[in-house]
């Protein structure tokens, strides 16, 4: 699956569009992490907890949107859009969308 | 001293709190800043644009996606700063300085990420901020803020 956020496959051709993929997650992370985070807001600098969470809950989300695509045919996903939203306290919204196509 | 601090609880501790969160929180950015510079230099040389950008045929091996985040907070004095601000208007510089930081350190880590798996430029950069943790429906006070760098890493056929 290859992913891009520019209107086409560099060096590919694109033979086949299927429309919109996306995909999305809510994370909240645990009471420890919470409790580090509110620590570290008396310091600041860098929170390494929510670093990695928001991480890995984008990459859940791409995964989603990529799997989407392979249902509809498509071997990758081109202009790609990361949207970031905080739902309730305490919880994220990660969400990825693109265009799923087919490419030589 | 020590029967000033039991008879005044309160205003030691909001005191304490404002020593330690100024006094870390500045080298923390310092430290910080001078990182930055470094690495920035040695990156230097990969190309990053915001721009689609136009390859001839054959001249692309391969692309994908890379992206790096971060997500800051300002310490305890800097946040009062901010408070204070809002009374009079104007500048916040604590938290220029702040967002600057964290958006070049997101850039630095997709570069990082690009050079690891072998790229040679980075096309069509997108930056997004959003604010995210407990705070972050709150209308007044600013909570942690997450910045976003991503885009498309391209891999040329010749050296």
């Amino acid at each position: 699956m290859i992913l891009t956020n520019v209107g086409s496959v560099p060096g590919k051709k694109i033979v086949e569009h299927f429309g919109i993929v996306q995909g999305s997650t809510v994370r909240a992370k645990h009471l420890g992490r919470d409790m580090m985070a509110g620590l570290k807001n008396l310091v600041g600098g860098e929170l390494k907890g929510y670093t990695e969470l928001l991480q890995e809950s984008r990459q859940e989300a791409m995964d989603r949107m990529a799997e989407q695509a392979r249902q509809l045919g498509g071997n990758a996903v081109i202009n790609i859009r990361f949207a970031t939203s905080s739902v309730a306290q305490g919880a994220a919204e990660l969400f990825a969308y693109g265009t799923a196509v087919r490419v030589e | 001293m020590l029967e000033t601090i039991f008879r005044y609880p309160d205003l030691s501790l909001f005191l304490a709190l404002m020593v330690i969160g100024y006094s870390c929180g500045t080298i923390a950015e310092k430290r910080h800043y001078k990182s930055i510079i470094k690495r920035e230099q040695e990156l230097v040389e990969l190309m990053v644009v915001n721009a689609e950008g136009r390859f001839a045929e054959g001249a692309v091996r391969t692309s994908f996606l890379v992206n790096g985040s971060t997500v800051v907070s300002n310490d305890y004095f800097k946040r009062l700063l901010a408070i204070l601000r809002n009374i009079f208007g104007g500048r916040v510089k604590v938290y220029e300085s702040l967002i600057d930081r964290a958006r070049r350190e997101a850039i630095l880590r997709m570069k990082e990420e690009a050079r690891t798996r072998g790229a040679h430029m980075i096309v069509n950069l997108r930056l997004e901020t959003s604010t995210i943790g407990r705070s972050a429906n709150k209308k007044k006070s600013i909570g942690s803020i997450e910045t976003l760098a991503y885009g498309t890493a391209v891999v040329m056929n010749r050296p």
